[in-house]
């Protein structure tokens, strides 16, 4: 079996067969969220801490349903609010926790590259749930099993990402797993808001919407992130929407079939017209919320079964559905 | 007191030679050098072929007195420079107070004189505190001794304020030296904007920065006559714009930092921290390209830019995390990858770390030459050993070459004739 890393940081460092096995696996948690008892013990008497410096909703809830669906003891520091605010730094406080020997640590920062500080100082499994503008790893294996299941298949697709692409992880995430599976990648965005030297990650690049629409199996639309901008990136939010926000008209020039992804939380009226955000025939928005829990159990459950199998128990025990 | 030489590589920086041969020192001063035979009364260092070269002029030193002691005093300094083969450090002003009136320079040359082995010169603010606002009394500075002008890596947005300094300074024959940056473009800027930094998440500033920040230079130079040095130019497309000034004329020096010529961008790596500089790395294409311009002499110094951070400083995520590094003893080792990749001669290295500074700043060092101050570096290019950063003399450890395989070893080190450090010691 494939996986074999002991954190989860970044797309970056996952081969297409880790991609896959964290796939399959989160198809059958998919199976297990539809049933009325959920519940399975694949983390029973593991402690897994969710850290969120920055603040979270759905995404918080999210791993912390799935760590409660795997019977681990979960708890929510709220960073944000306590220890930093003292001018504790973030080792500190990793370290701090890492003496309570936690077995999971779900990291969201505001500053790229934190998480992967945090990793070197604990010696326990690190998720990254967000690490400023760099990675967003379960993101995009959620975004790409919503895909999977929609398409039937996750190569040979082209998939456009719109929107905010310079200051969103979940764009690097899902542009690197995307490339990974062998699908063809288009970024659309005003200059602004284009990272630099991006089409030299292998993907082609659009300033207009239409033109990169065109023929598009799937169209992934990304959140305006307005609290990481300083100003003037785009001059208006209504010129924003007439030029990059998704509607009937503009979404007509991708393939018929085609379907609509948003992570959340969506900005109705800004990068998303909010009645084909609703359409159950193109938007599988709610999907992608589904996913996210079925992907974050499968990942947590194969970083515990590392973990266990590196502290010399019996890699077996207790952890398949 | 006179020591004699016998059998050395000896690395002349004006000429741009080396030699096998033997030099004679007598008291502070060189007496000669050639084939003679030792003076009866010498001492004898036999060099067994090593190299000789005049000692380094390392400009821009970050020294922590006053007000960051715990980062670096010019004792550890002083001691960090003698391992290196540095015989005259010329420190920053980017102090806390800024060195910006004649009493603190007063107080750090003194502090200077009776802590450090080595030569301890200094530069002083030309805005008050740094700030940009007003100029520094630049005449009663000098006066007290300093060497040159800098708000170091602060940069003056008004170039009203900027133009008055300039022409105050260029009145007193004061050599003035900006950090050339777009102030606008570069804010918040952690890494060089591209693929990498895209690909890391952090904020980048293009290479164009550099290059505007010179040209707005080089229009207040051309306006108010001033003598100007870019205290560090690391990007191929700044040097066009550096090359046209010294064509047409304008009293213009350009440096670069020791990192900037030996590593790149990549090296950042998983945000590694140390290797956090401002400016900050360069791709390799621009790396290759300053290795060239300092080769035809277009960039006139090389310099470490040693910038003590404490571990805390640098034990944070790559934005937050200060930027500089320790670069005084490892100076020497690291420009030898340059003669060792075949990119620059050991003459050629010199006349960048040791001629070209001292007579930029209008001191008699830097040359191996009858009459010369007896400042001597002897060093063995080839010596390879192993970097550990808690070996080193600075009281902070935060170079980037850290379990690095170096070549390049000082042997000695001779101030106004007196070794000051002898390898083993």
């Amino acid at each position: 079996m494939a996986f074999r890393a002991r954190h989860l940081l970044g797309i970056e460092h996952l081969a297409p067969e880790d991609i896959r096995t964290v796939l399959d696996l989160a198809e059958r948690y998919v199976e297990l969220n539809r049933r009325t008892v959920k519940r399975t013990d694949a983390l029973a008497g593991m402690t897994q801490i969710n850290m969120f410096f920055e603040n979270s909703t759905r995404t918080q809830a999210s791993f912390e349903l799935a760590g409660k669906r795997l019977g681990a003891d979960v708890m929510n520091m709220a960073v944000a609010q306590s220890s930093v605010k003292k001018g504790e730094t973030l080792i500190d406080t990793a370290m701090t926790l890492n003496a309570m020997h936690p077995d999971l640590l779900v990291v969201r920062h505001g500053n790229s590259g934190a998480v992967n500080l945090l990793a070197e100082k604990v010696n326990c499994a690190v998720l990254n749930a967000g690490d400023g503008k760099h990675e967003h790893p379960t993101q995009a294996l959620l975004d790409a099993l919503t895909i999977r299941r929609a398409k039937g298949r996750l190569q040979r697709l082209t998939v456009a990402i719109c929107g905010d692409i310079a200051h969103s992880r979940v764009a690097r995430s899902n542009l690197i797993l995307l490339g990974k599976m062998e699908n063809r990648v288009r970024l659309i965005a005003p200059p602004t808001l284009m990272p630099a030297g991006v089409a030299e990650f292998g993907c082609e690049v659009f300033d207009d919407m239409r033109a990169g629409l065109e023929g598009a199996d799937v169209v992934m639309m990304l959140r305006l992130q307005k609290e990481r901008m300083d100003g003037g990136f785009i001059p208006s939010e209504r010129e924003y929407f007439h030029r990059y926000g998704l509607d009937a008209e503009k979404l007509s020039y991708a393939k018929e079939d085609a379907i609509v992804m948003h992570p959340g939380p969506m900005n109705r009226g800004v990068e998303i017209d909010g009645t084909l955000a609703d359409d159950i025939n193109r938007s599988v928005i709610q999907d992608q919320v589904e996913m996210g829990v079925a992907v974050r159990m499968a990942c947590m459950d194969l970083l515990a079964q590392n973990l266990r199998a590196e502290r010399g128990r019996a890699a077996t025990e207790g952890t398949y559905v | 007191m006179t020591l004699f030489f016998e059998n050395a590589r000896l690395i002349d920086p004006e000429t741009l030679t080396q030699k096998l041969g033997n030099v004679i020192v007598d008291g502070d001063r060189i007496a000669a050098i050639g084939e003679m035979a030792a003076p009866g009364d010498a001492e004898i260092i036999e060099c067994h072929g090593k190299c000789l070269a005049p000692g380094i002029v390392d400009w821009g030193v970050k020294i922590g007195e006053p007000g960051e002691r715990h980062r670096e005093s010019f004792r550890s300094a002083g001691l960090a420079a003698a391992a290196g083969g540095v015989t005259t450090i010329i420190a920053r002003p980017d102090t806390n107070p800024a060195i910006d009136t004649p009493e603190i320079l007063e107080f750090v040359t003194r502090r200077a004189q009776e802590s450090a082995p080595v030569r301890i010169r200094h530069m002083a603010a030309l805005t008050k505190a740094r700030a940009g606002r007003e100029m520094t009394e630049i005449g009663f500075l000098q006066d007290a001794g300093a060497v040159a002008f800098s708000d170091c890596e602060h940069v003056t947005a008004d170039t009203k304020v900027l133009s008055r300094a300039f022409s105050y300074a260029r009145s007193l024959d004061a050599l003035v030296i900006c950090h050339p940056q777009d102030p606008g473009l570069s804010k918040g800027a952690a890494v060089t904007s591209g693929k990498f930094a895209s690909l890391r998440g952090l904020p980048g500033v293009s290479p164009m920065a550099e290059r505007m920040g010179l040209d707005r230079d080089m229009g207040l130079v051309e306006m108010t006559g001033a003598r100007y040095h870019a205290d560090q130019v690391t990007c191929a497309r700044t040097l066009p714009a550096l090359e046209r000034a010294k064509t047409n004329g304008l009293d213009v020096t350009a440096g670069i930092s020791i990192h900037h010529l030996t590593l790149n961008e990549f090296d950042v790596g998983d945000y590694r921290t140390f290797f956090k500089l401002t400016p900050p790395l360069r791709p390799e294409t621009d790396r290759m390209a300053m290795v060239e311009a300092v080769a035809s002499g277009l960039i006139d110094v090389i310099c470490s830019m040693h910038t003590p951070a404490d571990e805390e400083s640098k034990r944070l995520p790559f934005e937050e995390a200060a930027s500089g590094a320790v670069a005084l003893e490892t100076f020497l080792p690291a420009a030898m990858r340059l003669y060792h990749a075949g990119a620059l001669s050991l003459p050629q290295l010199f006349r960048a770390m040791s001629l070209n500074p001292a007579k930029r700043l209008g001191l008699p060092q830097g040359r191996l030459a009858e009459g010369a101050p007896a400042d001597l570096v002897l060093f063995d290019p080839d010596a390879p050993f192993l970097l550990d950063r808690f070996k080193l003399h600075s009281k902070s450890k935060n170079t980037p070459f850290d379990g690095q395989r170096m070549e390049g070893k000082v042997l000695a080190t001779f101030v106004a004739g007196v070794q000051v450090y002898r390898a083993g010691q």
